[in-house]
């Protein structure tokens, strides 16, 4: 293992205490994200995998084992350190999208850089860019509500990139649209994951968005139970399900 | 994350909820707008209160029976003629001291009739209180030496008595007794709760001739100076007290008038004020409660906003600032609310109500902490809350 990787856990477990009793979420997963990578985690619900993407993201600590994230040890970070550690090694993709609601899709891809202290116009003119990127341009003054699922969640990729982080961290991203629009953020990812040279970490219940990654990691009851890295045309190949432009479905929402 | 970014946050937030941030505010709004109207109140009663004291005339001394009490009744004095021949005698000159000998009565002229307080008095009353007369002449020397049967009236006597006529030379009369007016005082207006336009003096001898008696009430003495008027006091009461051993007598000062009303009034102000502070309290506890539920509300904005890299003291810096603008918004509008109210009060009433900048400054600075002390505890709980958790709450 070496320290260069985005994220690496070595043996981290992660237990909660509940009504008094401890419950082990996380048995000792060891692994690591490298640049550039993208990776889909699956298992069934309770396997495990939010907690492992909580504390990949730095949203939690383990409660044993080493986890470093852009290569600084979280062990014994406060949470402002923690905080900092987020908005600039990580980029959160949710399944519920978690835009501001009554804020612009412009202002909510700025948002991350309201927290590195950036003025406002810097703010605006990254966010701006990275909206473009995402082909949202038209889409700038729209609040959520006036947005389709679909271009709801591109504003959220955007928001998570616009800090340049070094791993994007997406919790079922797909899970809240319906199959096409699913399979154009899908897309999305891939090409930014390609062309930013981006880690991408998706985790999935669905066995088709993961057989998209190059790289599968399966969970079950709290621990990895294979970690399998897979030629990425033959992936694509067995890709089924849409046809038809993908962006079809966001269309009219 | 910048300051001036927070305070844009939280004046969002508050646009977001209209309608609830304006109840919130309105507390803040009534308890500020009290402060500043009763303190307003209470500045403009002691105001008026120590004018009135202070128009009397300066360096005066009261000299009186028992003991100088606002809630116990005057005793009944034993002081005569030769007492105030000695107050005199102490004094050094006739021309500083006046006395008076005063009795409820109902006087008449024609078919109107008015309850006035009658005082017997020296001619030289107007030497030492500060007493205009209007219109004709104040008493003489010779008419309280040969007791003569005249009068001079307070001017809300005069107009209750005569209306628009002329009272000069005209006949009143006093309990049974005939008066000629000679003359008419300058409105004064009330003091100490007296209404002073509603008097008639006449000469001492006369009074006690009329109300079959040789005794007087009470001194005046005007001192020469205001290094002296203490002693002249303790002479005064010491002189009294050798002719009359088994009675106490007590001389005040403007001084120490104006220091027992002082008190009194600074006490009903401080307690004006305190109720008030009570209902900033309800106010700040509005605050609170509203804050708590917005930081309830907003969980999942908060975890959003931890996840992106908001720092616990970002988040709890943002609500506090929110709750801070709610009660500073509804201060000023409360310090509007109370400068207007007791402008109005002032102008349309005869309250008085006096505005200081102080209780504006303080009302303002209140309304500052009681959103910085409402707020920290809901900002606590915002900054202090787990991310994973925020993100996960519904």
């Amino acid at each position: 293992m070496t320290g260069d990787a985005a994220i690496e856990a070595i043996d981290v477990a992660r237990t909660y205490a509940l009504d008094g009793v401890s419950v082990p979420a996380l048995r000792g997963v060891t692994l690591t994200v490298e640049h550039g990578e993208y990776t889909a985690v699956v298992g069934p619900s309770g396997s495990g995998k939010s907690t492992l993407m909580h504390l990949l993201g730095g949203l939690d600590q383990p409660t044993s084992g080493r986890l470093r994230i852009g290569g600084r040890d979280v062990a014994g970070l406060t949470a402002a350190e923690m905080a900092h550690l987020r908005n600039a090694t990580i980029g959160f993709v949710f399944q519920s999208f978690h835009l501001l609601s009554r804020t612009s899709a412009l202002d909510n891809v700025a948002l991350p850089l309201v927290y590195r202290g950036l003025g406002a116009r810097e703010r605006r003119e990254r966010a701006a860019r990275m909206l473009e990127r995402v082909g949202l341009s038209h889409r700038i003054g729209h609040r959520p509500n006036q947005l389709s699922g679909g271009e709801q969640q591109r504003v959220a990729i955007a928001r998570a990139l616009v800090t340049e982080p070094a791993v994007l961290l997406a919790d079922e991203p797909t899970g809240n649209l319906d199959q096409a629009t699913g399979q154009a953020v899908l897309e999305l990812l891939e090409q930014l994951n390609t062309a930013e040279g981006v880690a991408v970490v998706l985790v999935t219940h669905d066995r088709e968005v993961a057989a998209r990654a190059r790289r599968q990691i399966t969970m079950r009851d709290g621990r990895v139970v294979s970690d399998t890295a897979a030629d990425a045309s033959t992936q694509r190949a067995d890709d089924t399900g849409s046809d038809g432009p993908a962006h079809d479905g966001e269309a009219g929402r | 994350m910048r300051l001036a970014e927070a305070w844009r946050v939280a004046l969002d937030a508050l646009r977001a909820n209209r309608l609830r941030s304006g109840l919130t505010m309105l507390g803040m709004v009534i308890g500020v707008g009290a402060v500043v109207i009763l303190v307003a109140l209470g500045t403009g009663t002691k105001n008026e209160v120590q004018a009135q004291v202070e128009g009397l005339g300066s360096n005066l001394l009261l000299v009186v029976p028992g003991q100088v009490s606002l809630n116990a009744a005057p005793a009944v004095s034993r002081l005569d003629q030769s007492d105030l021949d000695a107050v005199i005698r102490i004094a050094g000159d006739r021309d500083r001291v006046a006395v008076s000998l005063t009795s409820g009565e109902n006087v008449r002229a024609g078919k109107e009739q008015v309850f006035t307080s009658l005082l017997g008095v020296l001619e030289t009353t107007p030497k030492v209180f500060l007493r205009d007369v209007r219109a004709g002449a104040y008493l003489t020397r010779t008419d309280v030496e040969t007791g003569r049967r005249v009068a001079v009236l307070g001017s809300s006597v005069a107009r209750t008595l005569f209306g628009e006529r002329d009272p000069i030379g005209q006949q009143v009369t006093i309990a049974g007794v005939r008066f000629r007016v000679i003359g008419v005082f300058a409105p004064l207006g009330q003091s100490l709760g007296v209404d002073r336009d509603n008097e008639v003096h006449v000469p001492l001898s006369t009074a006690q001739r009329l109300l079959a008696t040789k005794r007087v009430d009470a001194f005046a003495v005007k001192a020469p100076d205001a290094e002296t008027i203490d002693r002249l006091g303790r002479d005064i009461v010491a002189e009294l007290h050798r002719r009359h051993p088994d009675e106490e007598f007590s001389a005040v000062t403007q001084e120490q008038i104006l220091g027992v009303l002082g008190d009194i009034l600074g006490v009903l102000t401080a307690v004006l004020a305190a109720i008030a502070g009570i209902s900033l309290l309800v106010g700040g506890v509005g605050v609170s409660n509203i804050m708590l539920v917005s930081v309830r509300e907003r969980t999942r904005e908060i975890g959003l906003r931890m996840a992106l890299g908001a720092r616990p003291r970002d988040i709890g810096l943002q609500f506090l600032l929110e709750a801070v603008l709610l009660t500073t918004i509804g201060g000023l509008l409360g310090i509007a609310f109370g400068v207007g109210a007791s402008l109005a009060t002032a102008a349309l009433s005869p309250v008085p109500a006096a505005l200081t900048w102080w209780s504006i400054a303080l009302a303002f600075g209140v309304s500052c902490a009681v959103g910085i002390v409402f707020g920290v505890v809901p900002a606590q709980r915002a900054g202090r809350l787990d991310p994973v958790v925020a993100l996960r709450s519904e």
